[in-house]
């Protein structure tokens, strides 16, 4: 069985999500896809384990060996990556059991779990599979549950987020099989590894640089780089609160996996750094990036908004990562990416569990909650905290190597840059907890209770997570190291 | 020979530029829907076309044939076309919606009622101050 | 092909939503016989069917829903000129390397592609070798394939509830636009049977000739949706109920999961047909009996749903009015 343990990952909620329609009942549903869920994460524990163990895990589906047939190639930076997805999925699923019912009528909780389950499935498949091809099967099917999900808001401009969302989003998609199609076309290959081995040769094509040239915009579409993130805060503001914690917790950070997956395993570092200027132009987009969507997000009324917009500001981050080019760059990149997810699940969660009390994220709404909902109010505390980097948290932790990377890297007015754009996550951090422990009530909060339990522990779970990884970086820090060790020797 | 050698790749750039010039400048969100599917339509034109070999026939296995087109990109353009139409339906339901909702699918006219739904947001949570009117002055635009 | 360009270029010009689909469902046709002329007749069927087929009437069943004229506005062309024109001449100069149109020694004939033509007949059995790596050799990708299609279903099912007061009113008769027309009635009564069997005929024909489970869902999809355009809503919904649709788009999904299950069970790995049976040739030809079987359910199944759930608004609409 454990030799199986590669596709069963993903195989396990695709199976559960067509079943979800055979249950019926919308609750018997709900505890279904955690349970599914769930499986999947146990899954991708043992995994991680077995690369710990024996290495890169190769797994050919339908029995037919790669480059013929599509392989699952689970290596240091996947398996890490996979058990992040399905662990927050997990997480956000049992809040998901009371907050989608309060938030969704009846009759869409099927689907919406449904969409949800898909969701995971697309996101589990593109990092596990090694085949170009099956990553846009993949990207699709969490792309278009993606857009059911935020469409299912109640505000009516969900409906427009979303149809924003998949005009890009598919833009970004042909865009990628455009890459695909043209890097296919000088090789004869699509499995990723083959691709490597055969993409030396015909380096100085034209062709090629093409390839890369949209295949990159296509993914930066997707994970939302500046100035490309328009559709992004729409879509995580008026989506159900559930979607937006486990999207801006997992989907852009899959994105972030594919660009640093094609950059390192497919092109090579050394064709990205002749052949284009891109390290250049990260690191002025990241940097823009930054400080463009920061200071929006100081301006923003909705909570979800200003969580929002630092999302597309911590894209920035990773960003400027990878720009560095060295090892210890992309090892910030990778703990950012850990890290963040944290953050965002723990924050998007929490604001979850207040829409659910008071039906609103406006932050104005928010004021006085501190006393009625201590609780809560301090996981969105702790994970404002952390965004900005204040130390014992895991935003320190990726902060303070993306830091030494650029020092280390001589970097020094850059790493000045990034100091000076944490003063302004202090300011859209501290708008908050201003709104919500030192301002009198705007609405009426006599009836407005904490959050109910199977909300609080998911949320204090992750709380918990991001202080714990915030002082005990051995776990995170080491994986990242291995994964970003690996990336740049596997590279001709 | 170089002209004519890529001279079908050409042409199929250009229509694969018209759907993305449709999808990009109009404002109509039908007729996005349309350019949509005729940019991923001309991509897979794309595929087939290097699948081509000139005097080759259709990738069925016959005894009567030696030379065969690449079955490969016609697996891949099934697929994707699958996708594309699946987008499509998805798309226009969300545009119906949209029309419900709104009552019109022009961009710059939903744009219009999504800063008057801030608006009331805002005046809600505020009361009048110095941005409502810079609010206000948008909606008026 | 200077007709498609032609085509395209209506496509931008027009105001009438009505033409622009009409067009497109035009291009659809001009393309499907582009790709036959490329030898590619099976996505050549896929497209005609899918393309000029199921996609226009979408189109036209929202139209009803949205009004067919688009405003005149105010549009930003430059910006996207630029756009579009920088996008363009990177693709441009990415073709003067490519290797020339119908080449034979072009990189992509000479690795992966060869062992499709001379092996998938005595490795899998089946003449066209499109089937044989759609549902074989990349199988998995065909699964995601049906996949997105579930998820789109799921999409639409969800976005476009009907509540249960319209179905209340549907009870009565909702009359067909079509109905009256007596002419089109006969010859479609006639035409609906031969259009089903055509679909299962495709479906299980499609490992010696062109077409599948996905070209055959559309077909038999497409005959249902001609019954309930002619014959009315409720009387089509008599026969193909709403929640025995919703199951089956689900069960063609677990149909072809499950045969991947079963192979590993039998010790092989997921969707390896060769353990199904005995002889790996019979294994593979019941695999792709079995996964191309799912794929049509689930395909015909979406495609109905779909477009009842379009109709219904319809029906919603003019009972508000």
């Amino acid at each position: 069985m454990i030799y199986h343990y590669p596709v069963l990952q993903v195989i396990i909620p695709l199976l559960g999500a067509p079943l979800c329609l055979f249950i019926r009942v919308p609750r018997l549903v709900g505890f279904f896809a955690v349970l599914v869920s769930s499986l999947s994460f146990l899954i991708s524990c043992g995994l991680r384990q077995q690369v710990h163990l024996y290495g890169t895990i190769v797994y050919e589906l339908g029995g037919w060996a790669a480059p013929w047939g599509i392989e699952y190639r689970i290596d240091q930076l996947n398996s890490y990556l996979l058990l992040l997805v399905s662990g927050i999925s997990t997480i956000v699923l049992i809040a998901a059991q009371t907050s989608i019912k309060k938030e969704l009528p009846e009759n869409r909780h099927i689907f919406f779990y449904t969409s949800y389950l898909l969701c995971l499935t697309g996101l589990l498949g593109i990092l596990a599979t090694g085949d170009a091809f099956n990553v846009f099967v993949f990207l699709e099917i969490s792309a278009l549950s993606s857009y059911t999900m935020i469409a299912l808001g109640t505000d009516r401009r969900a409906l427009t987020a979303s149809y924003q969302y998949l005009v890009m989003g598919t833009i970004g998609a042909t865009f990628i099989i455009i890459g695909v199609g043209l890097m296919y076309m000088m090789t004869g290959t699509l499995n990723m590894y083959d691709l490597a081995q055969r993409l030396p040769e015909v380096y100085k094509s034209k062709t090629v640089l093409c390839a890369f040239g949209f295949f990159i915009v296509g993914v930066c579409l997707k994970l939302a780089l500046f100035p490309l993130h328009l559709w992004l805060p729409n879509a995580y503001a008026f989506a159900p609160s559930i979607a937006t914690a486990f999207l801006a917790a997992t989907s852009t950070k899959v994105a972030v996996y594919l660009l640093i997956r094609y950059i390192f395993s497919v092109f090579g570092i050394d064709f990205v750094t002749t052949s284009l200027p891109l390290h250049d132009i990260f690191l002025v987009l990241g940097l823009i990036g930054i400080f463009a969507t920061s200071i929006s997000a100081i301006y923003q009324r909705n909570i979800k908004r200003i969580f929002a917009y630092s999302s597309v500001a911590q894209i920035g981050y990773m960003i400027l990562g990878l720009a560095i080019g060295t090892e210890l760059g992309l090892t910030a990149t990778l703990l950012h990416l850990f890290n963040h997810a944290l953050m965002k699940g723990t924050l998007f969660l929490a604001i979850g569990a207040v829409v659910y009390r008071i039906g609103s994220s406006q932050l104005n709404h928010f004021a006085g909650l501190g006393k009625k909902m201590p609780l809560t109010m301090a996981a969105i505390v702790a994970g404002g905290l952390s965004l900005i980097g204040v130390p014992l948290t895991v935003g320190f932790v990726s902060k303070w190597y993306l830091i030494v990377a650029l020092l280390d890297k001589g970097w020094w007015p850059v790493a000045v840059l990034v100091l000076i754009s944490s003063l302004l996550a202090v300011i859209y951090v501290w708008r908050v907890i201003e709104w919500i422990y030192f301002s009198q009530p705007r609405i009426i909060l006599d009836d407005v209770r904490e959050a109910p339990m199977s909300q609080l522990i998911p949320i204090w779970l992750l709380v918990l997570a991001n202080l714990y990884f915030g002082v005990d970086t051995r776990l995170t820090v080491g994986v990242s190291k291995l994964a970003a060790q690996s990336l740049f020797g596997v590279t001709p | 020979m170089n002209i004519i050698g890529l001279y079908n790749y050409w042409i199929v750039v250009l229509l694969m530029m018209i759907g993305f010039y449709i999808v990009i400048a109009h404002e109509n969100l039908i007729k996005k829907l349309v350019g949509l599917s005729i940019f991923q339509t001309s991509v897979f034109f794309f595929y087939i076309s290097m699948g081509k070999i000139s005097g080759a026939t259709a990738p069925i296995l016959d005894e009567k044939w030696q030379l065969y087109s690449n079955p490969l990109p016609h697996v891949l353009i099934l697929t994707a076309i699958v996708v594309g139409i699946a987008t499509t339906a998805l798309g226009l339901s969300l545009v119906v919606r949209i029309q419900e909702a709104y009552g019109s699918i022009e961009e710059s006219e939903i744009q219009v009622q999504d800063t008057h739904d801030e608006l009331e947001n805002h005046l809600e949570a505020y009361g009048p101050g110095p941005n409502f009117a810079i609010l206000n002055q948008d909606l008026n635009k | 092909m200077s007709f498609l360009a032609l085509t395209a270029l209506a496509i931008v010009r027009l105001k009438d939503l009505f033409a622009v689909v009409m067009l497109s469902g035009l291009y659809s046709l001009l393309s499907a016989s582009f790709f036959l002329s490329l030898d590619a007749v099976d996505v050549a069927f896929t497209e005609a069917s899918v393309g000029a087929g199921i996609s226009t009437l979408l189109f036209l069943a929202s139209l009803k829903l949205v009004g067919r004229y688009e405003k005149k506005s105010r549009y930003k062309p430059a910006l996207a000129l630029g756009i579009v024109m920088v996008t363009g001449a990177l693709l441009v100069y990415g073709t003067l390397d490519m290797p020339h149109f119908g080449a034979v020694d072009a990189p992509i004939h000479q690795h992966v592609a060869p062992r499709y033509i001379n092996d998938s007949m005595t490795e899998i059995g089946v003449p066209n070798a499109v089937t044989s790596v759609l549902a074989s050799y990349r199988g998995f990708d065909t699964l995601g394939e049906t996949l997105v299609i579930f998820t789109a279903g799921i999409g639409v099912m969800s976005l476009l509830l009907v509540s249960r007061q319209t179905k209340d009113q549907s009870k009565k008769k909702v009359p067909a636009d079509m109905q009256q027309q007596i002419i089109l009635r006969v010859v479609a009564k006639m035409m609906i049977p031969l259009i089903l069997m055509f679909g299962l005929y495709v479906q299980f024909h499609g490992d010696y000739g062109p077409g599948g489970g996905f070209q055959a869902g559309v077909i038999f999809a497409a005959g249902v949706i001609l019954y309930t355009m002619l014959f009315g809503l409720s009387s089509a919904q008599r026969v193909f109920k709403r929640q025995i649709l919703e199951l089956l788009t689900a069960f063609g999904v677990l149909l072809y999961g499950g045969v991947g299950v079963v192979s590993m069970l039998l010790g092989g790995n997921f969707l390896d047909y060769n353990v199904l049976r005995h002889d790996p040739v019979h294994g593979q030809h019941l695999g792709i009996l079995l996964v191309e079987l799912g794929v049509g359910i689930t395909v015909a199944s979406v495609m109905i749903l779909v477009f009842f759930k379009f109709t219904w608004r319809t029906v919603k609409h003019k009972y508000n009015q």
